[in-house]
């Protein structure tokens, strides 16, 4: 198929063709993936959660632009959530980034989750792969609008940010655990609202009784609409990846990741031999008719049944 | 599990009423498609460029303004020119009956007009995408 090689050559219809097969679990994809690894891993992930309608496209995109007047190539993968009753998504984000759609060094994918917990999709940690290897860095991943406790988008950046609004809540609401505690660096967006202060000055007081560390987590003003308070995040992305590789925090990341991808393909890899060695429904069905008879318990059958299969 | 059809809705041209095109969006959604909608004054580029990344089986353009007979075509040959013939392109807006055969054989696949019911704009891209 050669998708690999074009990705590496910088086709965007290649690259983009690759995520869809990533997506559907095409198992044409792992093909191409084995080609791309080793030209991966080497790209800085950041990401960017909060709730619904915090802002966080709205910064993405201010993000990418400021990343472009430096000569960067960026990607962007933006993740909304599919609906659990039709199966459908509408995918808002890339029209907050619409203006850096002919820009050929700005790469944006929208994906919808298909109702992968945690606040990603399950072919993110892949698609990550694909731009990086079509040659993004850094590559931006913006989670759907979370509520409390998603937090897999931790696993995967080395920077996450957090982005709230002054609405958010107040110091009891910053001191509830859950995705507050994964924030590297925490904007608080749409400052221009009532009580930005008061809501930036209850999360700092939160932030402050964590134990002291190498990092001691921001609170960034913003108003990203209009592009106010982007140097500051920009800033303390910088600071935070400087700490992150002179502390060797970064190294132990991406090895902590390379680990947990493999587990995740190996337990992928044994799912699809044992499915593929589940009796079939005809078989399952005399074993139901055997337990409605009243013959045996469906756990030692269980056990009888994988016992042959050996 | 079928693979949900992935979408993109644009609105080439400056014209800003959007309720059609996010009433589509919504139908779509709802009949379990994966729509991407790129929001108002999009130019044929930028629509064209978003449908590649995106890898949209689909493009459906909303135009209210007059502009489909130039925009239109063009989002068609800049789709061609990328290497990607096969996404299927419609239109709707407000499309004077008279246009629609010059579109259709600039490429749009189909017309509709106002008053469609979004039943059948699902039907047709049900049955041009299997």
């Amino acid at each position: 198929m050669g998708l690999g090689s074009a990705v590496l050559n910088r086709d965007a219809r290649s690259a983009s063709r690759l995520l869809s097969l990533i997506e559907d679990g095409d198992p044409r994809a792992t093909a191409e993936l084995k080609e791309l690894y080793s030209h991966t891993g080497k790209s800085y992930l950041i990401g960017i959660t909060g709730p619904p309608g915090s802002g966080k496209s709205t910064l993405a995109d201010q993000l990418i632009a400021h990343y472009r007047s430096q000569g960067l190539r960026i990607g962007m993968l933006a993740i909304d959530p599919s609906s659990p009753f039709s199966g459908g998504a509408v995918l808002g984000d890339r029209i907050r980034m619409q203006r850096h759609a002919t820009d050929s060094d700005v790469f944006i994918r929208s994906m919808a989750n298909r109702n992968w917990p945690g606040g990603l999709s399950q072919a993110a940690g892949e698609a990550v792969r694909v731009l990086e290897a079509y040659g993004c860095d850094p590559v931006i991943v913006e989670t759907v609008g979370v509520g409390q406790s998603e937090i897999e988008v931790a696993r995967l950046a080395y920077t996450t940010i957090l982005v709230c609004t002054p609405a958010t809540g107040d110091k009891i609401q910053a001191l509830k655990a859950g995705v507050i505690e994964i924030a590297d660096i925490i904007v608080m967006n749409k400052a221009d609202l009532p009580d930005a202060e008061h809501a930036s000055k209850s999360i700092e007081m939160i932030i402050g009784m964590k134990p002291p560390s190498s990092w001691r987590v921001p609170v960034v003003s913003s108003v990203a609409r209009d592009g106010k308070g982007i140097d500051k995040v920009i800033d303390a992305i910088e600071a935070h990846r400087r700490v992150m590789e002179s502390t060797g925090t970064l190294t132990r990341k991406k090895l902590e990741t390379a680990k947990s991808q493999l587990r995740e393909i190996i337990w992928r890899k044994l799912c699809e031999t044992a499915r593929a060695r589940l009796p079939g429904d005809s078989e399952l069905e005399q074993y139901a008719e055997q337990l409605m008879r009243g013959s045996g318990d469906p756990y030692s059958l269980a056990e009888e049944v994988v016992r042959k299969l050996g | 599990m079928n693979k949900p059809i992935r979408v993109l809705i644009a609105k080439p041209g400056l014209d800003g009423h959007d309720r059609g095109a996010i009433v589509i969006a919504h139908a779509l959604r709802d009949a379990g498609m994966e729509v991407i909608y790129t929001g108002i004054r999009q130019t044929p580029e930028q629509i064209a460029n978003a449908a590649i990344q995106e890898d949209v089986r689909v493009v459906g353009l909303s135009c209210l303004s007059g502009a489909h007979n130039r925009l239109f075509p063009k989002v068609v040959e800049l789709l061609r020119a990328e290497g990607a013939p096969d996404i299927l392109v419609f239109g709707g807006g407000i499309i004077p009956e008279e246009d629609i055969p010059s579109l259709k054989k600039a490429g749009i696949a189909e017309i509709f007009g106002p008053g469609t019911m979004t039943a059948d704009i699902i039907a047709f891209i049900r049955a041009h995408t299997s």
